[in-house]
């Protein structure tokens, strides 16, 4: 028999386009309005908190992969997306070292300890961002108010309604994004571009931010009705606070949420009850970090409750 | 009621849309490629047990000369015996092969098969005479009693021609514990690039359709669907105004059941057994079980044809319609070859290559089988060969799942292939009980959808090996 040098491969010999690098670069796009509003608010915080926030994930992804003599993969870009996120739940303020060192946790902790991309439980930018949260409490706490720049404390709309018991919001503010608050969470409408974008690509699924969503609607709704002069509206608690980043592009991070269709609906509702929790009853004015790493936790155990049926049963 | 307005698109749950590429062949009229000067004909060329030759070297061949069978006189003592269980314990999985040549045995020895490896071949040297056996020409077959038209398909030699290559026979049998009445003919032929059964039923509709007419009355069914995907306009028009000219030439005979065209969406895998029953009658055949279970029988349009071909013509199943294809062969085409040709003739036929090849695949891109050389015979199962160059070739290394859930959304039969894969992965055997791999139809859409190129269907077929193991 004559040789042939000809490739041999099982089924499927056709691909799909879609590919992990293609899907992180969708992220970035829709992450790009979200820079955009970020940096208009809060200027050069924004853009060298975001800069040395890349620049270290990448760097010790790269840097880590090389110790644990792993295959170097930042051309996947994920440490690019994480670098990102990391940055935009940031407070401008923040001292550049502490933003190093959250990377290191966000990279390092979250992710390659667990075995890298794919591996990780809980989602890297925001086990960095508890990490900060627990270690150094006033740098997390400490805002300024966009465009001037103004310090201020515990003056996040949320924490306003939460400390100072003022029900008087400006909706439109709100939803520009012309608030105090982290880096990225401000702005609705440039995370409102964002998600659609993700949605319209089917980069994410819309089973999480849906439960997510509707369900901190009902949850405030009621609470709105029982006491209007405690608690506010719905909308506002969509708007406000760090909702809408959350259960755009932390909740819906593939790594750490379900695979199935019911397990995603428990883990938006979930979430969102979480959330709710902490920011009507709880001690902070913000609860949707704790809520998704809580909620990646279940992960697991959500993927093997909710099997789907089995064909023909 | 056969009026084109009324024809309903339906669909089953998952599945990927794939570029159809059928661009190269489909509008190619059907040509038959002349017989080689040597034949390979593989002596078992379906799914079952394997066949003994009938033939020594130096034997003289006839056309349509039974060569090769399994121990004859089992099924014949079922046919006659009036004890059902006794054929059923004694009928083997089988068919015979017939010489697709007139011509002299040469030698017989092991040969590759595309698709079932080394296996032994009958050398045939063709003389080119084609001189035939006598063939059976019968006018009414409709006619005959059931057993009578089991009999014939069997000896024709006649198989599941959309790729399986399980003995139709066998599967027209199984109705004698079950009550079959649906009969479902798959003119899906959901995989990109091939076209053949495509022209099949474009060009050969009446032909089809006396075939369908045949098994209904086997079967003694009370509906028949014929599915086509909705890309085949052509072959629903066609099939269309056959089935209606039928019904004013023979306006509701006795026993005739009418043909109801089912127009389906254009989505792979849905020319599945299982996919066609779910999206045409919302049924799910129960795991581990057949369509019969569900009173479901399937047949593809090409097995239609060959069962013409054995009824009305005697004409054993000795050549099939195949589409050769692929971005780098000169004259792509459907074209009806006899078994036993290689693939290096049929080649030469369609003008060689006008690129360098760097893939072979026998059957669709998505669940066909990859070749290591052009020295292989065509038999019963090759529904078509696609040729690929080296820049249609996707070359890809595996990266780690990011749980994207893509093969999730897009598995027919409600799987979680990351979730086996993984299990598989860790050696996590008995987590694999629950998520049954059993189930998977291997279909290929999860590896397709995969973002991270897992070769999701490997990882699954070695979940059912252990599976098979620990039981």
């Amino acid at each position: 028999m004559k040789e042939e040098n000809f490739y041999i491969s099982p089924g499927p010999h056709i691909f799909s386009k879609e590919s992990t690098p293609k899907m992180m670069k969708d992220v970035i796009i829709a992450l790009v309005p979200v820079i955009f509003a970020s940096i208009w608010f809060f200027r050069t915080k924004a853009i060298i908190l975001l800069l040395v926030s890349i620049a270290s994930c990448v760097a010790f992804e790269a840097g880590l992969q090389f110790l644990m003599k792993r295959k170097i993969t930042i051309s996947d870009y994920s440490a690019v997306v994480t670098g990102i996120l990391f940055a935009m739940v940031m407070p401008p303020s923040l001292p550049i070292w502490a933003c190093i060192l959250g990377c290191f946790v966000a990279v390092g902790l979250a992710k390659q300890l667990f075995g890298g991309l794919g591996m990780n439980i809980f989602n890297p930018a925001l086990l960095g961002r508890a990490f900060l949260a627990a270690a150094f409490p006033v740098f997390m706490t400490r805002w300024n108010h966009p465009i001037s720049l103004d310090a201020v404390t515990g003056a996040t709309p949320l924490g306003l309604v939460k400390f100072g018991h003022s029900l008087d919001i400006n909706y439109w503010d709100l939803f520009i994004g012309n608030v105090s608050g982290s880096l990225g969470e401000t702005s609705a409408l440039a995370l409102l571009i964002g998600g659609l974008y993700l949605l319209i690509k089917k980069t994410i699924d819309w089973r999480i931010p849906s439960a997510y969503i509707g369900t901190v609607l009902g949850i405030s709704f009621v609470a709105n009705l029982i006491s209007p002069d405690v608690y506010s509206g719905g909308l506002f608690h969509i708007l406000a606070g760090g909702l809408l980043i959350g259960t755009i592009f932390m909740a819906t991070d593939p790594v750490t949420s379900p695979v199935t269709k019911t397990g995603r609906w428990i883990f938006g509702i979930g979430c969102a009850v979480i959330t709710m929790v902490i920011r009507l009853w709880g001690g902070l004015p913000e609860g949707v970090m704790y809520a998704i790493l809580l909620m990646n936790a279940l992960t697991p155990l959500l993927n093997r409750m909710t099997r789907p049926r089995r064909y023909g049963t | 009621m056969y009026n084109i307005t009324t024809m309903f698109r339906r669909t089953f749950h998952g599945g990927v849309f794939l570029s159809e590429c059928k661009e190269y062949t489909v509008d190619k009229k059907v040509k038959a490629i002349p017989a080689s000067r040597e034949i390979i004909l593989p002596l078992s060329q379906h799914m079952g047990s394997p066949n003994e030759p009938l033939v020594k070297p130096g034997d003289n061949v006839k056309l349509g000369q039974c060569i090769g069978e399994t121990d004859s006189s089992s099924f014949s003592t079922a046919v006659g015996s009036s004890s059902r269980r006794r054929r059923e314990t004694k009928a083997r999985v089988s068919v015979p092969v017939h010489s697709p040549v007139s011509g002299r045995v040469k030698a017989i020895q092991d040969f590759f098969n595309p698709i079932y490896g080394k296996a032994p071949a009958v050398v045939i040297e063709n003389d080119g005479n084609d001189e035939s056996t006598a063939l059976v020409k019968r006018e009414n077959p409709e006619t005959l009693s059931k057993q009578e038209l089991i009999g014939i398909i069997r000896d024709a030699g006649v198989v599941g021609l959309g790729g399986a290559a399980f003995p139709t026979h066998i599967k027209l049998n199984v109705q004698e514990q079950k009550k079959i009445d649906t009969l479902i003919i798959n003119g899906a032929e959901c995989e990109p690039y091939l076209t053949c059964d495509h022209r099949l039923m474009v060009e050969k509709t009446n032909e089809i359709l006396n075939g369908i007419y045949l098994l209904a009355k086997i079967l003694e069914v009370s509906n028949i669907f014929l599915a086509i995907e909705d890309n085949k306009l052509s072959a629903i028009f066609a099939m269309e105004k056959a089935i209606r000219e039928k019904i004013k030439k023979f306006p509701r005979p006795k026993g005739h059941t009418p043909v109801q065209i089912v127009v389906l969406k254009a989505k792979y895998p849905q020319g599945g057994e299982n996919q066609l029953i779910k999206a045409i009658l919302k049924k799910e055949v129960p795991p581990a079980k057949f369509p019969p279970e569900v009173g479901v029988l399937v047949q593809n349009v090409g097995t239609c044809f060959a069962i013409y071909q054995a009824a009305y013509e005697g004409k054993p199943l000795i050549e099939r319609c195949v589409t050769f294809t692929g971005g780098c062969l000169k004259e792509p085409g459907n074209f009806v070859v006899r078994f036993g040709t290689l693939l290096k003739d049929a080649v030469e036929f369609c003008g060689g290559f006008t690129d360098e090849v760097a893939k072979i695949i026998v059957g669709g891109p998505m669940m066909g089988i990859a070749q290591y050389s052009l020295d292989i015979p065509i038999v019963k199962g090759v529904t078509g060969v696609i040729f690929l160059s080296k820049k249609d070739l996707e070359l890809f290394e595996e990266s780690t799942c990011i749980r994207c859930a893509r093969c999730v959304d897009v598995c027919p039969v409600n799987l979680l292939p990351t979730e086996i894969m993984r299990m598989v992965k860790y050696s996590r055997w008995h987590y694999l009980d629950k998520l049954h791999p059993g189930d998977c139809i291997e279909c290929g859409a999860c590896a397709y959808a995969c973002a991270s190129r897992v070769p999701l269907v490997q990882y699954i077929k070695l979940a059912k090996l252990k599976e098979a193991e620990r039981k």
